[in-house]
């Protein structure tokens, strides 16, 4: 279930990423559900805590207690920080100190009409076409791609650590950590 | 007057953590103000650490975990007057606010300067532009508490590894930790060519030391918190401070003002997490906020001495990269493991390239030796397609790219400077400090100089190509993909805001951190640092928060 986007809002993200990261002999964003990435930073207050800062020290994935999936708590300042960001300001005058903002919800919103409702559906060669006609929100999207497929699968993505797995990087690997012979050895 | 604490340390970085620690040690009760939030060590007894970073590149790289946030807390930025009020506005050479401050996120290269570093103008002369003086103090001074400093924050090392090294009387606490695979490489290219890498003295545990661990070699080092404490963030001192039983921490504590009455300091007005205003009084007042936030403070307590934010330097990184045939897997070990000070020197050669470049003299820095680490930081710089995926696989950046960050020595301008922002404010309503900064011909004479240099050394190693930048970019900005090469200076390493001195007229504190106006308040951080020197500044501002703290105390 998504978090914030409707099922043809998904559809259109699903489909962009795997042109970002296409599925080749390795997986690619859409094995690593990077749709799920983005759609729970958009969403993060959907959650609580908010889906902003993953936990610590440890991940469990080398050992250890797994901390990363209980989420830090936001006290209120980093609330209205985080709210501003995703939400925009909406003329709501604390969000507004240093300006009107327009958040990454409605930035994917008018990003994802102007691909189009058909973008799932349309050739590879015309969904690259519509990609580059907004070079801003490529980069949004190509920004948020790279932290999905990359990032710690707490965050959503990065599912069963495939974008890690396919690069040969094992990810974080405290408590275990690397062996002197690893860091200075080729 | 009352008077509910000897003194009221602002900020719980590397100096006002080495402040609580000296004062308490010595009977005096203390308050510590960190306008962060606190991930290091709990606030009452018997304070056991926190455990709260990780290898988390999302965190730390994206979302601003260890603060400031930008749109919070932001600054703003631009080269000179003539460029209007400002040029941007969000996050300007950044450190940590949180408890411990910019010992979080180091990786932790703590060299002692040199003995010349404490009086270039006597023996190199002066340079046109530049506001160079010598420092109130030498060597010979700090010395002895050079020494304290790497033994309180655990330092690990090679004593006699670095030919320039200013003389030492000890060995480091602790011997180096393991070299990485590629800086092997680099430092025996550049022995090949005659230089003298070494070892750095690096404050990041190859042993167990003062109860906590030693470093395991995660990779996730500089930028990133330690999520085991290895690394000499200063939760040590923080915590045997705590546990004297004479500190109070309280994070998420934004001091406003110092308060002030005929001419003595006797407290400050503060702000809480929720907004409300408060006093607190002392006997004495340490500011320790960091060369930005420090000078920020005295000009937002209505201060007045004109030389305050003044002298404002970084470092002029210049940044060679390029790829090497094989796999350097630099995302095992500690960031970077290996220095060389040849750049440092003044030689016949560098002055005739100097002279050449209309200039006396000019001095380079300290070369780190390193690598790129982490596949999110990576991705964003290739491109999109099915070329991303090879190129990841290949990781010409990632897992073949080496390099070197040559912190070149600033020279002081009184142009370049911390005031407060007409317009903009910070979440607690007060004006933030607006930087405007442009180096001066000399750094960027040295790094033209200095950078086919580095490139020589990784053609050595073998490199494929090899490329020089340098930040702050000097030129108009570029793009490439989400990432600027920016007019900003990103080196983290900020310094000489509040200048020591003599003379009331030309200098803000006096050599031991004590304000001229207000003799009760005590500046331990980087600010008073005179010139930059080429190396990073932390070893520097502890050793003076040490010997300051303990002046206060005898």
């Amino acid at each position: 279930m998504a978090r914030y986007f409707d099922e043809n809002q998904y559809a259109i993200v699903q489909a962009a990423c795997a042109r970002l990261i296409p599925t080749d002999q390795d997986p690619g964003a859409t094995e690593a559900c990077v749709v799920d990435f983005i759609d729970g930073f958009l969403g993060a207050f959907e959650s609580d805590p908010p889906l902003i800062w993953a936990g610590g020290p440890f991940s469990g994935r080398f050992g250890g207690d797994p901390r990363f999936a209980t989420f830090h708590r936001l006290n209120h300042r980093d609330e209205l920080a985080w709210r501003t960001r995703i939400e925009g300001s909406l003329g709501i005058p604390e969000r507004e100190r240093l300006g009107p903002v327009v958040g990454l919800q409605e930035k994917y919103r008018t990003g994802l009409t102007a691909l189009g409702d058909d973008f799932p559906d349309v050739s590879p060669e015309e969904q690259d076409r519509r990609l580059k006609a907004d070079e801003e929100f490529l980069e949004l999207i190509h920004e948020h791609a790279c932290e999905g497929m990359y990032g710690a699968p707490e965050y959503l993505g990065n599912r069963n650590q495939v974008g890690w797995s396919y690069i040969d990087f094992a990810g974080d690997v405290q408590p275990r950590g690397y062996t002197d012979e690893e860091v200075s050895q080729p | 007057m009352s008077r509910d604490f000897d003194a009221i340390i602002v900020g719980s970085g590397p100096g006002g953590s080495t402040a609580a620690d000296v004062l308490t040690a010595a009977g005096w009760s203390v308050l510590i103000f960190e306008r962060g939030k606190n991930y290091l060590v709990n606030t009452e007894k018997p304070s056991e650490l926190l455990y709260e970073f990780s290898n988390d590149e999302i965190k730390f790289w994206s979302r601003h975990f260890l603060g400031p946030d930008p749109w919070l807390e932001p600054r703003t930025f631009r080269r000179r007057v003539s460029e209007g009020e400002r040029t941007h506005v969000g996050e300007v050479n950044n450190l940590p606010a949180t408890v411990g401050g910019g010992g979080t996120h180091a990786d932790g290269k703590v060299p002692r300067f040199r003995e010349d570093d404490f009086h270039v103008l006597s023996d190199l002369g002066p340079i046109d532009g530049a506001t160079l003086v010598d420092w109130p103090l030498g060597y010979d001074d700090l010395k002895p508490y050079y020494a304290e400093a790497e033994k309180l924050i655990g330092v690990a090392g090679e004593a006699g590894s670095n030919p320039f090294a200013a003389p030492r009387d000890e060995p480091f606490p602790m011997p180096p930790g393991a070299p990485m695979y590629c800086a092997v490489v680099t430092t025996a290219a550049a022995e090949r060519l005659g230089y003298h890498p070494y070892p750095g003295p690096t404050a990041c545990n190859s042993v167990p030391y003062d109860d906590r661990p030693a470093c395991n070699n995660c990779g996730f080092c500089g930028y990133f918190g330690c999520p085991i404490h290895a690394k000499g963030d200063p939760v040590a001192s923080l915590r045997r401070a705590l546990m004297t039983g004479k500190a109070e921490l309280r994070p998420q504590s934004m001091v406003a003002k110092i308060l002030m009455e005929n001419g003595q300091a006797t407290g400050v007005e503060w702000i809480d997490a929720e907004g409300e205003h408060h006093v607190e009084k002392a006997g004495h007042i340490v500011l320790a906020a960091g060369a930005t936030e420090t000078p920020r403070l005295l000009l937002l307590s209505g201060l007045e001495n004109p030389e305050i934010g003044r002298n404002l330097m970084y470092h002029f990184q210049t940044l060679t990269f390029g790829q090497l045939p094989m796999r350097l897997h630099a995302h095992k070990g500690r960031s970077v493991t290996h220095l060389q000070d040849d750049f440092i020197l003044v030689d016949d050669e560098s002055r005739a390239a100097a002279k050449a470049a209309g200039l006396p003299w000019f001095k380079g820095g300290l070369v780190e030796h390193g690598g790129a680490a982490h596949p999110m930081l990576e991705s964003k710089f290739y491109p999109w397609g099915p070329e991303h995926k090879d190129m990841m696989r290949a990781s010409p950046m990632r897992d073949h790219m080496v390099g070197f960050t040559m912190q070149g020595e600033d020279m002081p301008q009184s142009a370049n400077r911390i005031d407060l922002d007409p317009e903009v404010r910070d979440i607690f309503g007060l004006p933030v400090a607006r930087i405007t900064y442009e180096p001066h011909r000399h750094e960027i004479a040295a790094s033209e100089y200095y950078g086919p240099k580095l490139e020589a050394i990784l053609n050595e190693a073998g490199a494929i190509w090899a490329r020089t930048a340098t930040s702050p970019h000097v030129g108009p900005e570029m793009r490439q993909g989400s990432f600027t090469n920016s007019s900003i200076p990103a080196s983290r390493h900020v310094v000489g805001t509040a200048r020591m001195g003599t003379d009331p007229a030309t200098s803000v504190c006096d050599e031991w951190g004590r304000l001229h106006d207000v003799p009760n308040v005590v500046v331990c951080d980087s600010s008073p640092f005179p010139t930059g020197a080429g190396y990073g500044p932390t070893l520097t501002l502890v050793a003076l928060s040490i010997r300051n703290s303990r002046a206060l105390t005898t």
